[in-house]
C-alpha cells in the first residue's frame, strides 16, 4: 500500500487533506496518555489549572507500553482501546489538540468534536506492538510517573505505520471498510446465482 | 504419594508465562498467515502482513507480542496423589512476579477496582482456577489475557426455550457488537450450560483449546464451523476495517445444566491468544 509521509505537530491544514482510509506514515513527537492520565488532565482543567503539555497541534497516542530491555528505546507498544477516552477527548480536541491514534469505535460526541475542530482519529493495528515499537526511536516520561505505564511519555517516532480511521469531515473507515466488505460479498452471490 | 517441591511450580510458571507472552502458537500464526493471501480486502490483507511481522519481531528479540501481557490466569489440574511442599498459590503468585520482571512484561494490575485503583506493580494476584483430578502430575496452562479483547466479553442466561437459535444470535451479536475493539481477527471462546460462573470459566478455557481444533460432539462441532462463517460474513475483518478474516476460531464448550437454564458466556479473545502449558 501507498502511504503518505506525515509530519507532526499535525496543523489544522495538514489534518484538513488526511481521508478515512489513508495509510499514513508518522513521523515527529506524539504524547502517550490512557484513561488515568487524561483524568488527571481533565481534572487540572477542572480546576482552571494549566496542563503539564500544551496539546495544541499535538497528536495523543493511547498507549501503555512494556518496559524497554536492554537494546530497546522502548518496550512493545501498540495501542490501546480508544473508548475509554471518549468521555475526556472533547475537551482536549476544543483545545487544539489535532489528532488521537488508537484502535476501537468512538463516541458521536468525539466525532462531532473533531469535525467541529478538524481532529483526526489514527488507527495502528492492535497487537502488532513489536513491530509498532521499531518506528519508536525514544522515549521519555513527561510527567505522572507514579502511573507507570501509564504516565505521559514523550516518543519521538519515525515512519509510524498507522491508518486514518476517522477524518476531519466525520468520514469513518470502521463504517465504510466493512460495508464494502458486504456489497462486494452481495454482489458475488448474486453473480453466482445468475452464473 | 508423590511428592512435588513449590519451587518446581514456581520455576514452571515463570518458564509458561515467559513462553505464552513472547512466542505466538504454531497455529495462531499459520491462520494469520494463510489469512495474508486468503483476505479480499487489500488493506485487511495488509493489517494481517504487519501481524505476522510483529510476532516474527517478538519471538526473534524475545520480547512481548502485546504490550498488553494480561492478568495471568491459570488452569491447574492437580493429581490427587501429589503432595506440594510448600505453598502452592504462593508459588504461582511468586512466579508471576518474576517472569513479568524479568521478561519485561508490562504490570496491569490494580489492587482495588474502584476507590484506590493503585497498581500492585508485579503484576499479582494471578487469577487461578484448580481442579483435583485421578493421579499424581500436575498439569499448569497459562493463559495471559489483555483487556481489550475481555471488555468485549458477554454472558447471558437463556431459558431453555432460547435454544440453539438463541445461542447462536447471542455469539454473533457479541463479536458484531464488540467490533474492532478487540483487536480482530478473534478467537471466540464459548461456554455453554453449567451455572453462571461455570459458563465464563469454560468460555475462557475454551480461548485457548487452539485454532483448527473442535469440539468431540459433532453437533457443536458443526455448531462451531456454522458460527465461525456466519462471523466472519459480517465483514468487520482485520483491525475492524474490512474484510472476510473477522475470527479464526469459535471454539465451544458445554456442560449438564439446570432443567430451568442454558447459561451462554462468550469470552472474546484476541489474536494474541497467548497460552502455554507444561505436566510436572
Ligand atoms: S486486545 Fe489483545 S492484541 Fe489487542 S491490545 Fe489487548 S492484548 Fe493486545
Amino acid at each position: 500500500m501507498n502511504a503518505k509521509r506525515i509530519k507532526l505537530p499535525l496543523t489544522r491544514e495538514r489534518a484538513r487533506v488526511l481521508k478515512a482510509g489513508d495509510a499514513v506514515l508518522l513521523t515527529g513527537v506524539v504524547y502517550t496518555a490512557r484513561d488515568a492520565a487524561h483524568k488527571r488532565l481533565i481534572r487540572l482543567l477542572d480546576e482552571g489549572k494549566p496542563l503539564p503539555i500544551d496539546v495544541e497541534d499535538q497528536v495523543i497516542y493511547y498507549v501503555g507500553p512494556a518496559p524497554a530491555s536492554p537494546g530497546h528505546a522502548v518496550g512493545p507498544a501498540g495501542p490501546t482501546t480508544s473508548y475509554r477516552m471518549d468521555p475526556y477527548t472533547p475537551r482536549l480536541i476544543e483545545l487544539g489538540l489535532r489528532g488521537m491514534i488508537g484502535k476501537g469505535l468512538r463516541s458521536q460526541a468525539v466525532i462531532d468534536a473533531m469535525k467541529a475542530h478538524g481532529a483526526v482519529y489514527f488507527g495502528a493495528v492492535g497487537g502488532a506492538a513489536a513491530l509498532i515499537a521499531r518506528s519508536i526511536r525514544k522515549s521519555e516520561v513527561v510527567c505522572y510517573e507514579d502511573l507507570g505505564s501509564e504516565a505521559i511519555h514523550r516518543f519521538e517516532i519515525e515512519d509510524f505505520p498507522a491508518l486514518v480511521l476517522i477524518d476531519s469531515e466525520g468520514g469513518n473507515l470502521y463504517e465504510t471498510g466493512p460495508a464494502a466488505f458486504r456489497e462486494q460479498a452481495e454482489e458475488q452471490t448474486r453473480k453466482r446465482e445468475k452464473g | 504419594m508423590r511428592e512435588i517441591q513449590a519451587s518446581e511450580i514456581r520455576e514452571a510458571v515463570v518458564r509458561l508465562i515467559l513462553e505464552a507472552s513472547c512466542r505466538i502458537g504454531p497455529d495462531i500464526e499459520a491462520a494469520i498467515r494463510r489469512g495474508i493471501d486468503e483476505e479480499t480486502s487489500p488493506a485487511g490483507s495488509e493489517v494481517l502482513r504487519q501481524i505476522a511481522e510483529s510476532y516474527a519481531i517478538a519471538r526473534q528479540e524475545r520480547i512481548a507480542i502485546c504490550q498488553d501481557t494480561g492478568m495471568a490466569v491459570f488452569f491447574v489440574e492437580i493429581g490427587q496423589d501429589v503432595h506440594i511442599n510448600g505453598g502452592f498459590e504462593d508459588a504461582v503468585n511468586e512466579g508471576v512476579r518474576i517472569a513479568y520482571r524479568d521478561g519485561y512484561l508490562r504490570k496491569s494490575v490494580v489492587n482495588d477496582p474502584m476507590f484506590d485503583r493503585v497498581n500492585t506493580g508485579d503484576n499479582t494476584p494471578a487469577v487461578i482456577h484448580a481442579r483435583l483430578v485421578p493421579g499424581d502430575r500436575i498439569r499448569i496452562l497459562v493463559t495471559p489475557k489483555g483487556f481489550g479483547s475481555e471488555n468485549m466479553s458477554r454472558i447471558r442466561m437463556f431459558p431453555p426455550a432460547a435454544g440453539v437459535e438463541g445461542m447462536k444470535k447471542f455469539v454473533v451479536e457479541t463479536v458484531a457488537e464488540a467490533g474492532p475493539n478487540p483487536c480482530p481477527p478473534v478467537i471466540v471462546g464459548v461456554g455453554v450450560g453449567g451455572t453462571f460462573e461455570q459458563a465464563a470459566i469454560m468460555a475462557k478455557r475454551m480461548t485457548a483449546r487452539g485454532v483448527g481444533s473442535h469440539n468431540d460432539d459433532p453437533r457443536y462441532a458443526a455448531l462451531e464451523d456454522e458460527l465461525l462463517g456466519e462471523i466472519n460474513r459480517l465483514g468487520i475483518g482485520p483491525a475492524g476495517i474490512g474484510g472476510a478474516t473477522t475470527a479464526l476460531a469459535v471454539n465451544i464448550g458445554f456442560c449438564p445444566t439446570h432443567i430451568a437454564g442454558m447459561p451462554v458466556a462468550v469470552n472474546i479473545c484476541c489474536h494474541c491468544a497467548r497460552h502455554a502449558e507444561a505436566t510436572l
